[in-house]
């Protein structure tokens, strides 16, 4: 949808914008005329996503499956306790509605994965990577690259953050410029590094690099200043030392194709599918008590004390390759972690290991458990 | 070969600083692949990062960039959280 001009409440609105010699009414418009699609709604997607409407993005995507828990609000300031346990974007819509009824909003409530991605991502300008894991991180990549799009990456460990503009237009020679896989050509381990559920972070850091993120979107789409093409910049927030490390565009960059939708089971290095069962699957399953399984959860000790299932083996998910060994290869195995998440990686970890045994995925994690079978349990 | 190292993330806790002075053993040169093995056998924390950027003066080095002593090195491991 596109549109000409702005009316008089709009140049009344974006007066500042307009005053701007740099920028002015010609940028102004081309924002209007655009559409980002932003994938998470959590600490880095805020920022990004009050600002943008702000600014007055035409149309804006959100992919965001998850809802409000009490641990984001140290963070994620758009919610609030009494929203805990409402869908991140219907909230996010509502209200950043109220803020420019100008933007036109389209709200994706799932999870980005190779079979959707391609749909959701193609009418987009440009793709803002807000998500917190590496497999959707690394599936961003590879379809932006395959699809021609810049995509603004941001990501947050503990004190530190990182900012850049992957896949670019070099404005001098009209090349693409440097991607994620040019700085990290495959993905780490699942237990290399540790996410914020498992290192924590300060709450103000994603704040910061998330409203970068949001500055280098408007640059991208208005042609203004220099975005940060081939470069990663760190910061680390406790000693505010910032480093830029440059990046050339690697020539052969991996062939990425939108799967065949006849084959579900097509394979992605990235993200490989996990046989899953939900919790009122799970629920049966224990309540029929006819065969042996064994209940691995993979979160941290503290969150453990809050709440676990009976009978289950806490193996936190970064000391699981040493202890792969030790896992009964009796019966069937469930694995389980807050979200689903970590424990997807694990079950990744354990099916190499051990090809033979059948690992379910809790959809959802411990929290949807607590959501749909066990109201007692404590949710954080 | 004496070399100053930047650490950052989840390096910087394993080794526990964000800097680190190594001296490297090299016979005529030195490349950044060789410097990692060297790095990951005197810090043996090193060995579970697969996926580990390395910068020779601010700039991206793959494997077989030939170092100099006074090259600025830094360690950059890949961040997820958002």
């Amino acid at each position: 949808m596109h549109h000409d001009g702005l009316s008089y409440e709009e140049i009344l609105r974006y007066d500042r914008h307009l005053k701007l010699p740099e920028f002015g009414l010609q940028s102004q418009t081309k924002l209007k005329n655009s559409a980002v699609l932003v994938v998470g709604a959590g600490g880095l997607g805020i920022p990004v996503l009050q600002y943008l409407t702000a600014a007055g993005i035409g149309k804006l995507g959100l992919v965001e499956h998850d809802t409000v828990a009490l641990s984001n609000l140290q963070r994620q300031v758009l919610y609030n306790t009494e929203e805990i346990g409402l869908r991140k974007a219907t909230l996010a819509h509502q209200k950043l509605s109220i803020l420019n009824p100008h933007v036109t909003w389209q709200l994706y409530p799932c999870w980005l994965d190779p079979q959707n991605a391609y749909d959701i991502i193609t009418p987009y300008d440009i793709i803002i990577d807000c998500s917190d894991n590496f497999a959707t991180r690394y599936l961003i990549n590879d379809v932006c690259v395959a699809l021609d799009k810049t995509f603004v990456f941001g990501a947050i460990y503990k004190f530190e953050g990182q900012v850049a503009v992957f896949n670019g237009i070099d404005a001098t020679t009209g090349d693409r410029t440097a991607t994620y896989r040019c700085l990290f050509p495959e993905p780490p381990l699942p237990s290399e590094v540790p996410n914020c559920a498992e290192a924590g972070v300060l709450g103000v850091l994603p704040a910061l690099i998330g409203s970068m993120q949001a500055a280098e979107a408007i640059k991208i789409l208005t042609g203004i200043g220099k975005p940060l093409y081939n470069q990663l910049w760190h910061i680390d927030l406790l000693t505010m030392q910032t480093y830029t490390l440059r990046i050339k565009r690697q020539v052969a960059q991996p062939k990425h194709h939108k799967p065949d939708m006849s084959s579900p089971n097509t394979h992605h290095h990235y993200a490989k599918p996990v046989p899953v069962l939900s919790p009122q699957a799970l629920a049966e399953k224990l309540a029929g008590n006819d065969q042996l399984i064994t209940l691995i959860d993979v979160r941290e000790p503290f969150e453990y004390e809050i709440c676990h299932l009976p009978n289950s083996l806490l193996i936190p998910l970064h000391s699981l390759p040493n202890q792969v060994d030790t896992i009964s290869t009796q019966g069937e195995v469930v694995v389980y972690c807050h979200h689903g998440i970590r424990s997807m990686y694990a079950i990744q970890l354990l099916q190499q290991a051990n090809p033979n045994i059948i690992y379910y995925n809790l959809e959802g994690g411990i929290d949807a458990w607590a959501a749909t079978v066990d109201p007692q349990m404590t949710r954080y | 070969m004496l070399l100053n190292i930047k650490l950052f993330g989840v390096v910087k806790e394993k080794i526990g600083s964000d800097t680190l002075v190594f001296e490297a053993s090299s016979q005529a040169s030195l490349t950044v692949a060789e410097l990692l093995e060297q790095l990951k056998r005197a810090y043996p924390v090193l060995g579970s990062l697969s996926s580990l950027a390395v910068a020779v003066n601010h700039t991206y080095a793959s494997g077989e960039v030939a170092l100099q002593a006074q090259d600025e090195i830094a360690l950059i491991p890949p961040v997820s959280g958002g």
